[in-house]
């Protein structure tokens, strides 16, 4: 997603499974199919909330029949804890949702392509703090099937919902181990200044 | 007691800081005066908008109404077929004259004498020369109706039309008006009678090009600009759409599209008679297609209205949000799936509105097409864009170089004609965007 970002640069490594994803020859469309992503602010399409969740699973043709599609539609948006509260308006615009209930359509959208990672960019800071702990919780169930990267910029939301953290500062990574060693014992300097306040 | 100390005590406070002048009544007055600029260039701009219609309408409305003779014509063979060859030689079916049928058929319904030779010479003047192409074309349907009378609406001359309608001051002396007195009272006799009405002028809509007034009409010119529109919708809307999706979506932002972007914005602006032009040199003298065809006028269109249709499906695309993009790529779609699947639907009540504006624009272009040879006279419908044709504007600035009273009301009746599709086009984009405009 960064190439679509005009004078963005990268260095380091990223890979997934052992494969460098900034190779040239990785095809960008096959690794966003792996990498599901969630979005700061919710954008569902401005289509029912059917077709959100739907389209992934259409263009990847996961799906062999309607009925199958339907299943997975339906398990998502289960997974993604919203089907009590849309089961009877599914082929109402997914805009018309609540902010909360747009993200947690998001990340069905984003699962229903089953992918290997879920890549979350602040999902919750566009919401308010009821749909925030609706989404740990969410999140804190998803961890068993996928794994989630998460990018906060509360800490404690980072030391609530993760097990591994790591702690960038001007687009360096500063450091990186366990959520809990992080907290309570960081190695550098300047996470030990973040976590306590003293910038940040 | 607490009560008056209270409002003592804030009367107090209220009065101690003195007020600033901050020049609130020049502020004020400015607003005011600002105001009143807008109020009276707008009413302005109302009024010339409502001089022009006015006058346009109340010249122009006379032209859908057309003074008709209906008499009972009787095809005399004598006429019509002095020598009785029609069943060898049909020839003569075409060639007759006709116009001495239909003066012989009023004259009998004035009771006027054929040996009269005054009144027989004022009376051709009396009724349109179309109803020669208008007998002929009942006899060659119809070989039969030879010695037979039927009750035919033969048009009355231009001038007649026009005496009809009031438009000629009869206060003038007769030998310095286009009308005789006797033409006026035969007028009004016919009128008294019953035979001499006015009905819809459906020949407005449907003959061709003539030189008599009554004749004429926008028949030509409407085939004519409606294939040219087919033609710019054809290939100018799917190659505006894919140039701008290409430059929009997928192409590099590098010096050359920056080149090839400032080069649309410029030909947006190019004046259309270039277009004539350019179209005159590549389509007629290199290409060799025919001269005075809707097929080069519709080619020419389209280059002039390309610019317009990318310009407006270019800002489309890019008012579709990028959150949109993002979330497409997000769930794996390839870049052309994003395109079709999410933006291209999001953006087309833009595009659909560019569209339609850019097509009328080149409904009522005229320049570009008197370059190419549409200015033409041309008294037969075309059957294919390559045939001869003129348009509707053309045939406007054709009819305005006439002198006759009834050309005028006809040039003012073809604006009006022209003014309705133009609104019509306007109203569909309107309503269009009104349909599919979404939110998000």
């Amino acid at each position: 997603m960064n190439d679509t970002i005009d004078g963005c640069r990268v260095a380091g490594l990223i890979s997934l499974d052992g494969e460098d994803i900034y190779n040239p020859s990785i095809d960008v469309v096959e690794l966003r199919a792996r990498v599901g992503m969630v979005f700061q602010k919710p954008n569902p399409f401005p289509k029912s909330i059917y077709e959100n969740v739907a389209y992934g699973p259409k263009i990847h043709g996961l799906a062999h029949s309607k009925a199958d599609l339907d299943e997975i539609v339906v398990s998502s948006i289960r997974r993604a804890g919203l089907w009590d509260e849309v089961k009877d308006r599914l082929q109402e615009p997914g805009t018309g949702l609540s902010g909360g209930q747009q993200q947690r359509l998001c990340i069905a959208r984003a699962i229903a392509t089953q992918p290997e990672v879920l890549l979350m960019d602040e999902p919750c800071s566009a919401l308010d703090p009821i749909a925030t702990a609706v989404i740990e919780e969410l999140i804190d169930e998803l961890r068993e099937k996928f794994t989630i990267v998460i990018v906060t910029h509360s800490m404690q939301q980072a030391a609530r919902v993760s097990q591994k953290t790591a702690f960038f500062h001007l687009g360096k990574l500063i450091e990186e181990g366990k959520t809990e060693d992080i907290f309570t014992n960081p190695v550098n300097k300047k996470t030990q200044d973040y976590i306590t306040g003293r910038i940040g | 007691m607490t009560e008056a100390t209270m409002s003592s005590a804030m009367s107090s406070a209220a009065a101690t800081p003195v007020r600033r002048d901050i020049g609130l009544k020049k502020r004020h007055a400015a607003e005011t005066r600002f105001r009143l600029y807008g109020i009276v260039a707008i009413a302005i701009g109302i009024t010339f908008l409502g001089l022009l219609l006015v006058s346009i309408v109340s010249k122009g409305y006379t032209a859908f109404v057309q003074t008709e003779i209906s008499v009972p014509v009787f095809f005399d063979p004598a006429i019509i077929d002095k020598d009785n060859v029609r069943e060898t030689n049909p020839k003569v079916l075409q060639t007759a004259n006709y116009p001495v049928v239909a003066r012989n058929a009023v004259a009998a319904a004035l009771g006027i004498d054929k040996t009269e030779k005054k009144a027989m010479k004022e009376l051709s003047t009396f009724v349109s020369d179309g109803s020669r192409a208008l007998l002929r074309n009942m006899v060659a349907a119809n070989p039969a109706l030879v010695g037979t009378t039927q009750t035919v609406s033969l048009l009355a001359a231009g001038d007649i039309d026009s005496a009809n309608k009031g438009q000629i001051d009869l206060t003038v002396p007769e030998a310095n008006r286009k009308v005789s007195d006797l033409q006026v009272e035969w007028l009004n006799t016919l009128k008294q009678k019953g035979i001499v009405t006015t009905g819809f002028n459906w020949g407005l809509l449907t003959f061709g090009a003539s030189s008599r007034p009554e004749t004429s009409g926008l028949g030509v010119a409407l085939i004519g600009s409606l294939y040219m529109m087919l033609i710019v919708l054809a290939i100018g809307v799917p190659l505006g759409v894919a140039a701008s999706i290409y430059l929009e979506e997928f192409a590099k932002k590098n010096r050359f599209t920056d080149l090839i972007e400032v080069n649309i914005n410029n030909l947006a602006a190019v004046p259309s008679i270039v277009f004539g032009l350019l179209g005159l040199a590549v389509f007629i003298n290199f290409f060799g297609l025919p001269r005075s065809a809707p097929v080069v006028g519709g080619l020419v269109l389209t280059l002039m209205t390309l610019p317009t249709i990318i310009i407006a499906t270019r800002s489309a695309l890019r008012s579709v949000p990028p959150s949109i993009r993002s979330a497409a790529l997000g769930v794996g779609a390839s870049k052309m799936q994003m395109v079709f699947d999410h933006v291209l639907p999001l953006a087309t009540p833009g595009i659909l509105t560019g569209t339609i504006i850019g097509l009328a624009r080149a409904l009522g272009e005229t320049a570009p097409l008197l370059l190419i040879g549409m200015v033409a006279f041309v008294a037969d419908a075309p059957s294919n864009p390559l045939q001869p044709a003129t348009a509707l504007p053309v045939q406007i600035f054709m009819w305005t170089n006439e002198a006759e009273r009834a050309f005028v009301e006809r040039a003012s009746g073809a604006i009006i004609v022209l003014l309705l599709f133009l609104a019509v086009m306007n109203i569909t984009a309107i309503l269009l965007r009104r349909r599919f405009e979404r939110r998000w």
